[in-house]
């Protein structure tokens, strides 16, 4: 069976990792390098990287950051940022990128979307779509950051770019980003229902129980977070846990041990019980005396 | 000669055909300590010891490269009369095929019997085919060597290899069984990543340079 993915989403200004809240205010966190080392080894099963300022400083991908970041990533690598012509493309592919993702290029210039599976397969191209909820009055895809309005319906958006030869939605909410309240689940939901390829939910992950609700509540082919992966220790590693403990099927490594972790409802780690924890520091100590 | 040393000057390239995401296929060489190199020179195809075709892009546009770049007959040479060993990555396997239906029809490569066709979509089965599945390997050629059964690999694909059954190596279920892995000879060649799919990938990699230093 084809298993749910989970990705982090590193999101980039300029050179810098950032936390992102609201597309408004930044956390700076450090180098995008050490980041996808530590995914990679804590068994993310995707990575995407994106440089947010990019398209609107007018940057080109910065190619030597994406060569040192995949010299050690051996999972799939999405970049995005800057990207709106084909040479963009084959550039970060080849400095060790799997996959594209594009936002303004494709809302500029629709065909863009085709050209680029023309080259580079349909698999190749993931389309980053940013919304927002207007109350009352559904939904609006916006561009630039998030700053403007296209007037688009983002079913019927997704809907253009699946024909155009998209390969993947990549679907951000602006009002969840930072907000740590969970995905928005219906817009997650009439997307995935909307479109025949897959989609990757993005924006408001705040506790381990909101990736299980994108998976099976949004029916999201893939859940994505950026913010919660930081900070907090073995998150991938947590958050599949918590994933496998709802049922949903996901890629376990042999390599990390994924059970002895206990979760209240939200989905947020526990501390290890008294008892137990006094257990592994006999244990260690008798180690240690040696 | 240790095997170590006599691994280290192996001549193994990657071929450039201007549309591979050839970078983390070195970068997983790499890692296992082989240095390979990547190159759209008919001069290193014919001298190199190991072939590798990796792959991300439409099928018809990556035989045309092959084939302005005049790679198309040193590759044939190379491999199916001297018996150089391949290893064909997921396009990579697909262009091994005698003909693909992806945008027009196209001719392959041809090295072994079968046709490239697009992943049958239905109510649970989106296309293109992205992510981590179960492979269940039919034959345990020296490419699953210590590979735990039923191993997760990382695939991206829209379209399939439909492949004589005899040389199929291992499946993945997608709505219908698709082939993952083949096998004839000195030609390898898998369909999902290898170089994206963590341990058991660079463990496939690890098999592929052992057989080919043992070659």
């Amino acid at each position: 069976m084809l298993k749910k993915r989970l990705i982090s989403a590193l999101l980039l200004q300029d050179e810098l990792l950032v936390q992102s809240f609201g597309f408004e205010r930044y956390l700076p966190i450090g180098k995008a390098k050490i980041a996808v080392e530590f995914m990679t080894n804590w068994d993310i099963d995707e990575i995407l990287l994106v440089d947010m300022t990019a398209t609107r400083e007018g940057r080109k991908p910065n190619l030597d950051l994406i060569s040192g970041v995949s010299a050690r990533c051996f999972v799939a690598l999405t970049v995005g940022g800057g990207i709106s012509e084909i040479a963009d493309i084959q550039g970060v592919i080849r400095a060790g990128a799997d996959k594209v993702c594009i936002n303004k290029a494709a809302l500029a210039n629709p065909e863009f979307i085709t050209s680029a599976a023309e080259v580079f397969g349909t698999q190749c191209v993931v389309v980053s779509i940013d919304v927002k909820r207007h109350t009352p009055g559904g939904y609006e895809v916006f561009s630039d950051s998030g700053t403007t309005g296209t007037g688009l319906d983002p079913v019927a958006w997704a809907r253009r770019c699946e024909e155009l030869g998209a390969g993947e939605i990549l679907l951000n909410s602006i009002d969840r980003d930072g907000s740590r309240e969970g995905y928005d689940l219906e817009l997650v939901r009439v997307v995935s229902a909307g479109v025949r390829i897959p989609v990757i939910a993005l924006g408001g992950v705040g506790t381990m129980k909101h990736f299980a609700d994108g998976a099976k509540l949004g029916n999201a082919s893939a859940v994505a977070a950026g913010n919660i992966f930081h900070h907090i220790e073995h998150s991938t590693i947590v958050a599949k846990s918590f994933l496998k403990k709802s049922g949903i099927d996901i890629r376990l490594s042999t390599a990390a041990k994924y059970t002895g972790f206990v979760f209240d409802d939200a989905g947020r780690i526990l501390k290890k019980p008294d008892e137990e924890l006094e257990q592994i520091w006999l244990t260690r100590s008798r180690l240690e005396a040696i | 000669m240790p095997k170590s040393v006599q691994a280290q000057n192996l001549k193994i390239v990657i071929i450039d055909y201007k549309m591979g995401n050839l970078n983390s296929v070195k970068n997983a060489l790499g890692f296992l300590g082989y240095r390979a190199e990547i190159s759209d020179r008919r001069e290193d195809v014919i001298s190199a010891d190991a072939l590798v075709l990796p792959g991300v892009g439409a099928f018809g546009v990556a035989m045309r490269n092959l084939q302005l770049q005049g790679l198309i007959e040193p590759l044939g040479r190379k491999v199916q009369e001297e018996k150089t060993p391949f290893l064909g990555i997921c396009l990579g396997m697909q262009l091994i095929a005698e003909r693909s239906e992806e945008k027009g029809m196209h001719e392959g490569l041809g090295w072994i019997p079968g046709h490239v066709r697009r992943i049958k979509e239905d109510a649970s089965i989106r296309v293109p085919h992205i992510g981590w599945n179960n492979t269940g390997i039919l034959t345990k050629t020296p490419l699953f060597e210590n590979i735990e059964d039923n191993p997760e690999f990382y695939y991206v694909h829209s379209y399939h290899f439909d492949c004589d059954a005899e040389f199929v190596a291992a499946c993945c279920l997608y709505g219908s069984p698709l082939v993952a892995a083949v096998q004839r000879g000195n030609i390898h060649a898998v369909q999902f990543h290898p170089e994206k799919s963590q341990h058991n990938g660079l463990r496939v990699l690890r098999n592929f340079m052992n057989l080919v230093s043992a070659n």
